[in-house]
C-alpha cells in the first residue's frame, strides 16, 4: 500500500453564493459566541451539498467564514468519512460493507453495482453521473443491504432494486434526502 | 411474559411525528408534571430509583452518571445527547428519532431540568441528516408551543435545544470524542481524568447521554422510578429497544421488558419468528460488534446449562469464557453457512478504519489485525497467525486511550476462542477457504 | 505534599503531579519512557502508551489497585499511591507490545536515517523491544516531503507523538500543518504544498523523537556520533540564543537546542531555551557563536554509551 501526498484539483469553480454563505452564518449562529467552530461539521456538510465535494478552495472559504486557519478545516475535512475530497459523480452510492450488511449479502450487492455500472470502488462512470464507494455501518443493519445517496437511504436492496435505483437516478427523479 | 411498552407504546398512532398527536397520545405531561410539581433533583432522585442504565452500551446507571455533574456556580452546564449511533448492529435510536422524535425533545427538556442544563445540544451521526431534519421540525414545533425557549410552562425554566450533524466516524460515539467534535475538532478521543462530568463541552460540566437513556426518562417521570423499576430482573430494570439483524427470519427494531429470554426472542413470534430460511443458528453477538460472540450453545443458555435472558447480568454470565455483553442492543445473529473468520474479518476492518489514530495501540494494533485476517479468510494465513493475533489482541486490550481498543480486541478474542476450528481450517484448506470467501456459500449475483 | 511509592521507591511530590513526573524527580530508572508527552508543551501526552505504569494501590484512602495500566504522564498522584513501573511484569509486557506496534510500519531505516544515534524509538526498542519482528504485511509509505526549506518530513518515521503540532500551535504564530485523516493512515501534513516557515518552526525538529522531522542544513552531512557537542551562545534578539553547536574538526555542522536527560528542551533562567530558526539554520560559522566548551550529554541513549562523558571532571571552559 503506496500513500502519496494528496494530489489537489481544484475543478470547476467552488466560490460560494452569498445563498450559501447566508446558511453557513445561519449554523454559526447556533452555538455561542467564541464558540462558532461547532459548526464546522455542518458547514462542511453545506458546502459539500452545494458542490458534491470539498475542494481547498471551499475549506479555504470555510476557514474564512470561522475564522480559523485552513488547516484546522483540513484537520477536520479529512478525519470524517463523508467528505468527498476530489471530485466525484451527482450520485454516490454509498454502499454499507459491514458485518451484518455482510451478513445478507452486500458483497455481492457491491460487485453487483459495480458491474451493472462498469465502475470498480471509487470509480465513477464516464458520464460522470455515478460514483461507488464502499462505507462502515450506516445504521441500518436490519434492512440491509443497504446504500445512502445524497442523505437518503435505499434499503432492502436486491439487484432488480439497484437496476431500477440506477433509472431513476438516471432520471432525476429522487431528490436529495436532506440540506 | 408481558410485553409493556413504554417508548413505542405510541408507535402506530398516525401522524405521532407531529407535535399535536404526540400530545394527544400524553406527550409533553412528564415535562409538566416536572416543571410544576417536582425539583431538580426530585427527577434526579426518580432516575436514580428507576435503576435506568446508560442504553448507549456501557449500561452505567444514569442517575448515578447525573449525580457526578460537577455544578460549580457561574459556569454553565450543558447536556449532551449521543445521537452518533454507529455500533454495527445498532440500529435502535435512528428508529426512535424518526418515529416519535418529540421524545426525545422531550426527554432533553426534562433531563436539562433536572440537571440545571440551559442548552442542551444532540450530535446525531452525519448519515442520519434526514433524521436531523426530522428531528429539528420537532424542535421547531415544540418553541412554538412554548415547551421550548424561555419560561416553560410558567415554571421560569428556560431552556434551548440545538441539534448538530457528525461528519461519519464512529468514534464520535465515544463521549470525549463526541465533545471534541462538537466543538468543531477531530473527534479524537479525550485524555482523561478530567471526565467530562467535571470538564465537558467547552470546559463545562456536561453530560452526555444515549438517545434512549434520554427518552426513558420520560416513562420514568409520568409513572414514577418504582414503577419503571418493578419492570425487568434485578438490575436489569425496564424496557430496552433491541435492534435485531443479520439472518433472522424477521429483523427490525423490538421494544423488550428486559428478562425476556434469549430463546423468545430470536424464536418468538411476536419477536424475530427465528432464523431466516428455516437455517439453523451458529451464533449471536447479542450487544453489537464489539462484545464477545456467543457460539449457538451459549445463545439461549448459560454454560451452566440456565436459561440465558435478555439482562445485562445473564447476557454476561460466564464472563468472556462463555459469556457476552448486552451492550448497545445491536443484536446479530448467524446462520450455519456464514464464516466466522469472514465475519471477524469484516469487523475488524470497521475498527481498523474507524480508530482515530491517535494513540499506537489502537491505531497500529487495529490494522495489523486487519490484515492478519485478510490472509486467514483468503487463504494464506498460517497456524502461528491464530496465536499472533490472540496475542496483538491483548497488547491492545486496556492499553488505549479510549474502549475502542477493547472493541476491536474483544469480538477476535472471542472468536478464536470459540471458533478456533473454522480459524485453522482456513489455514489447512486455503483453496476451500478461497472459494468459500467469495461466493460458495451465498450464491454471486453476478454470474 | 503527597507521598507516592515507585518501583519501592517513596517521594513527596505537589498535589497534582503526575506519576511519570514524580518518577522524574526520583530519577534513574524508574523514569517510564515518554514518546509523546513534552513537559515544555502543554496538552502533549497520553497518546504513545509507551509509559503505561501498573498501580498497585489508588491512595491511602482507597488503596484498592487500578484494573488497567494508566498512562504515567497524564495520571495524577493521589496521597499514599503505589506505582510499579520496572518492577512490574505486566508494565514490561505491555511496553513490549507497545514498542512492537510503533515498530510495526516503521521503515527501520536507521542506516539513513539522520536521527539515527540520539533516536527515541531507537533507545525504546533497544530496551524493550524484540531482535524479531512478527510483523509480516506491507508497511504503510508515504513519500518524504519538503516541508520549507529547511525541515524534511520522513512520514513513514512519524510515531504520531503530536509534538510538532503543539510546537506551531504554541510558540508560532500560525500553524499550517496538522494531523490528517484517521486511524492507521493518519499522517502530519501540510495538507496542500505549503512551507512551514515561521521563526519557531525549527523547533518541531528538536521535538521530534524520531527521524520524522530532520534538518535539511544538516541532511547527510554525518553521523551524530562523529560530531563534537560544543555549548555556544550568541547574542540573539528573537531567542536566547544559547544552543549546542555539533561540530567536526572547526567546522559546525548544525545547531540544536540544550536538552536535558529526558531530551527535552532546557530551561534556562526558567525559560524553555527553544531557538528561532536563525540560530538553527543560518548561523553555521564558527565566529557566529561563542563556543563554552563540550556540551555534556546526560541522557541515556544508544550512542551515548561509553562516548560522552558523562559528568565533566573540569569547569567548562571559555574558548575564545
Amino acid at each position: 500500500m503506496k500513500e502519496s501526498k494528496k494530489v489537489v484539483t481544484t475543478e470547476g469553480t467552488t466560490q460560494f453564493s452569498a445563498e450559501l454563505i447566508a446558511k453557513m452564518e445561519e449554523a454559526k449562529n447556533c452555538f455561542p459566541e467564541g464558540k462558532e467552530k461547532s459548526a464546522i461539521l455542518k458547514i462542511l456538510h453545506l458546502a459539500q451539498a452545494e458542490f458534491g465535494w470539498l475542494s481547498v478552495h471551499s475549506m479555504d472559504q470555510i476557514a474564512e467564514i470561522l475564522r480559523v486557519e485552513p488547516i484546522e478545516v483540513y484537520e477536520v475535512a479529512t478525519f470524517y468519512t463523508m467528505f468527498h475530497l476530489e471530485p466525484v459523480g451527482k450520485y454516490v452510492f454509498e454502499v454499507c460493507r459491514t458485518g451484518p450488511c455482510m451478513l445478507v449479502g452486500s458483497d455481492q450487492l457491491i460487485e453487483y453495482i459495480g458491474h451493472k455500472l462498469n465502475i470498480g470502488i471509487g470509480e465513477t462512470t464516464k458520464d460522470g453521473l455515478f460514483t461507488l464507494k464502499t462505507a462502515e455501518c450506516l445504521g441500518g443493519c436490519g434492512y440491509g443491504p443497504l446504500l445512502q445517496c445524497r442523505h437518503r437511504f435505499h434499503e432492502h436492496l436486491t439487484p432488480e432494486k439497484i437496476d431500477s435505483l440506477i433509472e431513476q437516478y438516471q432520471r432525476g427523479e429522487i431528490k436529495p434526502g436532506a440540506l | 411474559m408481558t410485553n409493556r411498552k413504554l417508548l413505542l407504546e405510541h408507535l402506530d398512532v398516525p401522524g405521532i411525528q407531529g407535535i399535536d398527536a404526540y400530545v394527544k397520545h400524553g406527550g409533553y405531561a412528564s415535562l409538566k408534571k416536572a416543571l410544576q410539581k417536582m425539583s431538580p433533583d426530585e427527577v434526579v432522585e426518580e432516575v436514580k430509583k428507576s435503576g435506568l442504565r446508560g442504553r448507549g452500551g456501557a449500561g452505567f446507571p444514569t442517575g448515578l452518571k447525573w449525580s457526578f455533574l460537577a455544578k460549580p456556580e457561574g459556569i454553565p452546564r450543558y447536556l449532551v445527547c449521543n445521537a452518533d449511533e454507529s455500533e454495527p448492529g445498532t440500529f435502535k435510536d435512528r428508529y426512535l428519532m424518526e418515529k416519535i422524535p418529540h421524545l426525545l425533545v422531550e426527554g432533553m427538556i426534562l433531563s436539562s431540568y433536572a440537571l440545571g442544563a440551559k442548552t442542551s445540544y444532540i450530535y446525531i451521526r452525519g448519515e442520519f441528516m434526514y433524521v436531523l431534519e426530522i428531528l429539528q421540525n420537532a424542535i421547531n414545533e415544540a418553541y412554538a408551543k412554548g415547551y421550548l425557549g424561555k419560561n416553560i410552562f410558567g415554571s421560569g425554566f428556560d431552556h434551548d435545544l440545538v441539534i448538530t450533524p457528525g461528519g461519519g466516524a464512529y468514534i464520535c460515539g465515544e463521549e470525549t470524542a463526541l465533545l471534541e467534535s462538537l466543538e468543531g475538532k477531530r473527534g479524537n478521543p479525550r485524555i482523561k481524568p478530567p471526565f467530562p462530568a467535571v470538564k465537558g463541552l467547552w470546559a463545562s460540566p456536561t453530560v452526555v447521554n444515549n438517545v434512549e437513556s434520554i427518552a426513558a426518562v420520560v416513562p420514568i417521570v409520568r409513572d414514577g422510578g418504582d414503577a419503571y423499576a418493578s419492570i425487568g430482573i434485578g438490575k436489569s430494570t425496564g424496557t430496552k429497544l433491541v435492534s435485531a439483524c443479520g439472518n433472522l427470519e424477521r429483523p427490525g427494531v423490538y421494544e423488550i421488558e428486559l428478562g425476556l429470554s434469549v430463546e423468545e426472542f430470536i424464536y418468538g413470534d411476536n419477536y424475530c419468528r427465528g432464523i431466516a430460511k428455516g437455517k439453523k443458528l451458529k451464533a449471536c453477538v447479542p450487544g453489537g460488534s464489539s462484545v464477545p460472540i456467543l457460539p449457538h450453545h451459549l445463545v439461549t443458555k448459560t454454560a451452566a446449562g440456565e436459561q440465558r435472558l435478555m439482562t445485562y447480568e445473564s447476557l454476561a454470565d460466564g464472563g468472556f469464557q462463555s459469556g457476552s455483553m448486552l451492550g448497545s442492543g445491536g443484536f446479530i445473529v448467524f446462520d450455519e453457512d456464514q464464516c466466522i473468520v469472514r465475519n471477524t474479518w469484516n469487523f475488524t476492518r470497521f475498527y481498523a478504519h474507524e480508530s482515530c489514530g491517535q494513540c499506537s495501540p489502537c491505531r497500529e494494533g487495529t490494522g495489523w489485525m486487519e490484515k492478519v485476517l485478510h490472509r486467514l479468510e483468503t487463504g494464506k494465513g498460517h497456524l502461528r497467525d491464530i496465536d499472533l493475533l490472540a496475542d496483538i489482541n491483548k497488547k491492545i486490550e486496556g492499553n488505549t486511550i479510549c474502549p475502542l481498543g477493547d472493541a476491536a480486541a474483544w469480538p477476535v478474542a472471542a472468536a478464536i476462542r470459540h471458533f478456533r476450528d473454522e480459524f485453522e481450517w482456513h489455514v489447512t484448506h486455503p483453496e476451500e477457504a478461497q472459494i468459500r470467501n467469495y461466493g460458495l456459500i451465498q450464491q454471486p449475483l453476478v454470474a | 505534599m503527597v507521598k507516592v511509592t515507585i518501583d519501592g521507591v517513596e517521594v513527596s511530590v505537589e498535589p497534582g503531579t503526575t506519576i511519570l513526573n514524580a518518577a522524574r524527580q526520583i530519577g534513574g530508572d524508574v523514569v517510564p519512557p515518554a514518546m509523546c508527552y513534552y513537559s515544555k508543551l502543554p496538552g502533549t501526552g497520553g497518546k504513545c502508551r509507551t509509559c503505561l505504569v501498573e498501580v498497585a494501590a489508588g491512595s491511602a484512602a482507597d488503596p484498592r489497585p487500578m484494573p488497567k495500566l494508566v498512562a504515567s504522564c497524564s495520571t495524577p498522584v493521589q496521597d499514599g499511591m503505589v506505582v510499579n513501573n520496572k518492577s512490574s511484569q505486566r508494565v514490561h509486557d505491555n511496553r513490549g507490545g507497545v514498542v512492537e506496534f510503533l515498530l510495526a510500519n516503521h521503515p527501520l531505516d536507521c542506516p539513513i536515517c539522520d536521527q539515527a544515534g540520539e533516536c527515541h524509538l531507537q533507545d525504546l526498542g533497544y530496551e524493550h523491544g524484540s531482535a524479531k519482528t512478527r510483523y509480516e504485511e506491507d508497511r504503510r509509505i508515504f513519500e518524504p516531503i519538503d516541508i520549507g526549506n529547511k525541515i524534511k518530513l520522513h512520514m513513514n518515521r512519524c510515531i504520531l507523538c503530536y509534538r510538532c503540532v503543539y510546537v506551531a500551535n504554541q510558540l508560532t504564530d500560525k500553524r499550517v500543518h496538522g494531523v490528517l485523516h484517521r486511524g492507521e493512515h493518519a499522517e502530519i501534513s501540510t495538507y496542500i504544498e505549503q512551507a512551514v516557515d515561521n521563526d519557531f518552526s525549527g523547533n518541531m525538529i528538536d521535538v521530534c523523537p524520531v527521524g520524522a522531522l530532520t534538518d535539511r542544513t544538516f541532511r547527510f552531512k554525518s553521523r551524530v556520533w562523529f560530531l563534537k557537542p560544543m555549548e555556544a551562545e550568541r547574542s540573539c534578539s528573537k531567542c536566547c540564543g544559547k544552543a549546542v553547536v555539533w561540530m567536526f574538526g572547526n567546522e559546525i555542522y548544525r545547531v540544536t537546542a540544550r536538552k536535558d536527560q529526558f531530551g527535552e528542551v532546557e530551561e534556562i533562567e526558567q525559560k524553555t531555551a527553544w531557538l528561532c530558526n536563525d540560530c538553527r539554520f543560518e548561523k553555521k560559522e564558527v565566529t557566529d557563536w561563542n563556543v563554552l566548551g563540550p556540551r555534556v550529554i546526560n541522557r541515556q541513549s544508544v550512542i551515548s554509551q561509553g562516548k560522552y562523558a558523562t559528568t565533566i571532571d573540569k569547569p567548562v571552559k571559555r574558548i575564545s
